[in-house]
């Protein structure tokens, strides 16, 4: 089994991911609704964890409130669509938009202090959110209830409204998402959040404007936050203040450490355990929770880098030269 | 001006609540760079026990009266001393070379399974305090400012409580050894100072302290659910971060000013904004003085 684990992890990165995509493209073959709405529910939080492993993976920022990016683009194209009838095709990018402007102003007054200081503030940030939305801010956000009877995404006369459809809109999501971000790491921009990573005074003694690039990467994984709000309520189109809330955060954080921070196959497995598994377990009802933390737990003790740790973390964490291997 | 100062009285009193669990947050950060997520939870516990501890007072047919909290409060301390070094031990320790993301999720699991045990232990619906246990009355001080005998009593107990731990840390042995620790463990084990001893020390004080609070707010407010350890823990967490990570005397004056904070501006903006004007305090506080009121205590880990 770890023989099989290890050559898997071995294959050249072009094999499996092709692999990977045509299995998520046959699935709906063999699922029912019930089990493809779990993985699509899984294919959202992977959206969430695609943009903190940037923040978190890839430029080392604590951010504990991606939840509340999440709730931001959902509300936004909801309001936009009940409210002046605009189509959630539209409203997508003023959500991801927003949204990415709202991580900036969140991210980039504090970028400079300790890093635990960030994940506080992210963390009051999504409470402020979910306040403002429990409290009906403006009239427009329905309170406690929510929102109900938002349109579904609809393209050139197409309209996403079965379980199937979505799903393979959530896999096309996640597989341009992966192209982006792994060519994202591969960049300029994403070397220097290696290196504003590991070390921030030596990558600001090498010219790298270590500020900006940080905002960077919270801008574009707020964004991405966004984007799969934007697809839930677009699906779901039932929405309340509650997928704002921090626990929602926490899963997305755990996602990205428990797979392997940075790592992005470290992702889909980390969804699957985070989200997949608890959804199968729902019979063990109250003690869910309980048995996710004590997971948690056990699974930073006994493998701290995560499920699949990122190879050129696991470099930098051996010392070796990259590329060495 | 009446309502004025009725409203920071009512702050004081849970400002020194949000002190006790301040207090636990800013040592356990002191000594090791981490947030703990699991004492919002360590301190709804103590609610819990503490409910538990009068009930079975009842059940054994016990006398009753406010005299049996006494008891009852240092059988909690104890319990969730034991607890927190418990936690420390099983959750903490072992990844204590791993880096700053694995203790954050280890933190996080714990607390998701204290949660759980108290809703799967005590049920989801609201736990109420016995009426004996409560002391009624109060005193009109000027006007139509009055203030709970209650009140006092509990403020009288959390200050005391945050005396002596003030007068621990700096005029012992073992609190100078604390507060060397804070600042580097390598040259602190040099001295000759058990480092994993102090350590354990302070997560045997933290939810001593946290617990005690858990205690006397659920008295305070009568009742409580298993979602107490949450709320009341992030903003004693930023109390802790507004007199300055690390700092003792910071965490105390953080509470007060955060309950005075909060309390005015449920009194005069409106309740439901409560919570809210308690983060914007955070985000003010973190970009007009990013170390606190009183000036961070920690070592800069290079």
């Amino acid at each position: 089994m770890r023989d099989l684990f290890l050559r898997v992890r071995r294959l050249p990165g072009r094999y499996v991911s092709p692999a990977f995509l045509v299995a998520a493209l046959l699935l709906p073959v063999a699922l029912d609704n019930y089990l493809l709405a779990v993985l699509w529910q899984a294919g959202i939080y992977i959206l969430m964890a695609l943009g903190l492993t940037i923040i978190v993976g890839y430029a080392g920022l604590f951010q504990l409130g991606q939840a509340a990016f999440y709730a931001i683009g959902a509300y936004t194209v909801a309001i936009l669509n009940l409210y002046l009838g605009v189509p959630i095709i539209l409203g997508l990018p003023i959500a991801v938009i927003l949204a990415g402007a709202l991580g900036y102003l969140v991210s980039r007054p504090i970028l400079h202090l300790r890093g635990d200081y960030l994940a506080i503030v992210t963390i009051a940030f999504g409470e402020i959110v979910r306040m403002l939305l429990v409290n009906n801010v403006f009239g427009v956000t329905g309170g406690a209830n929510g929102l109900s009877g938002i349109a579904q995404l609809s393209l050139f006369g197409f309209t996403f409204d079965s379980i199937v459809k979505n799903y393979y809109l959530v896999v096309a999501c996640v597989a341009l998402t992966i192209i982006g971000v792994q060519r994202l790491e591969n960049s300029r921009l994403g070397r220097a959040w290696t290196y504003v990573r590991e070390d921030e005074l030596a990558a600001e003694a090498m010219g790298v404007d270590t500020v900006h690039v940080k905002a960077v990467a919270f801008v574009l994984g707020s964004a991405l936050a966004s984007l799969a709000g934007v697809l839930y309520a677009s699906r779901i189109t039932v929405i309340s203040p509650d997928i704002g809330r921090f626990l929602e955060s926490v899963i997305v954080f755990c996602i990205v450490v428990l797979g392997g921070t940075g790592s992005l196959p470290g992702v889909f497995l980390g969804a699957f355990g985070m989200v997949v598994l608890p959804e199968l377990f729902r019979f063990v009802k109250d003690w869910r929770d309980g048995l996710v933390g004590l997971a948690m737990v056990l699974m930073m003790i006994f493998r701290p880098a995560g499920l699949w740790p990122s190879r050129r973390v696991a470099l930098e964490l051996s010392g070796a030269e990259e590329g060495e291997t | 001006m009446e309502l004025f100062v009725q409203n920071i009285i009512n702050g004081l009193t849970i400002g020194a609540f949000y002190a006790l669990v301040a207090l636990g947050y800013t040592m356990v950060y002191g000594v090791l760079k981490l947030i703990n997520f699991a004492h919002g939870d360590l301190f709804m516990w103590g609610a819990y026990l503490g409910w538990a501890g009068l009930s079975l007072v009842a059940l054994l047919g016990l006398k009753q009266g406010v005299w049996a909290l006494i008891p009852v409060v240092i059988l909690v301390m104890a319990t969730l001393a034991l607890l927190g070094a418990l936690i420390e031990r099983a959750a903490y320790r072992p990844l204590r070379s791993a880096g700053r993301l694995p203790p954050i999720v280890s933190a996080l699991g714990a607390a998701f399974i204290l949660e759980s045990l108290a809703r799967n232990i005590f049920g989801a619906s609201y736990k109420t305090y016995p009426g004996w246990a409560e002391v009624t009355g109060s005193i009109t001080v000027v006007g139509g400012v009055t203030v709970g005998v209650m009140q006092i009593i509990a403020l009288i107990a959390s200050l005391l409580l945050m005396a002596i731990l003030y007068l621990f840390v700096n005029y012992t042995q073992v609190g100078t050894a604390m507060r060397a620790v804070s600042l580097d463990h390598d040259t602190a084990r040099l001295m000759g100072i058990d480092v994993n001893r102090i350590i354990t020390l302070v997560f045997l004080i933290g939810p001593a302290l946290g617990g005690a609070a858990g205690l006397m707010v659920a008295v305070r407010y009568g009742s409580f659910d298993f979602t107490l350890g949450w709320t009341f823990g992030l903003k004693a967490f930023i109390a802790a971060i507004l007199g300055g990570i690390g700092n003792i005397p910071g965490a105390m004056l953080g509470g007060m000013i955060l309950g005075a904070v909060e309390s005015l501006g449920a009194g005069y903006i409106s309740p439901q904004w409560k919570d809210v004007i308690a983060y914007v305090l955070l985000v003010v506080i973190l970009l007009a003085r990013p170390t606190g009121l009183l000036g961070e205590r920690v070592a800069e880990k290079l």
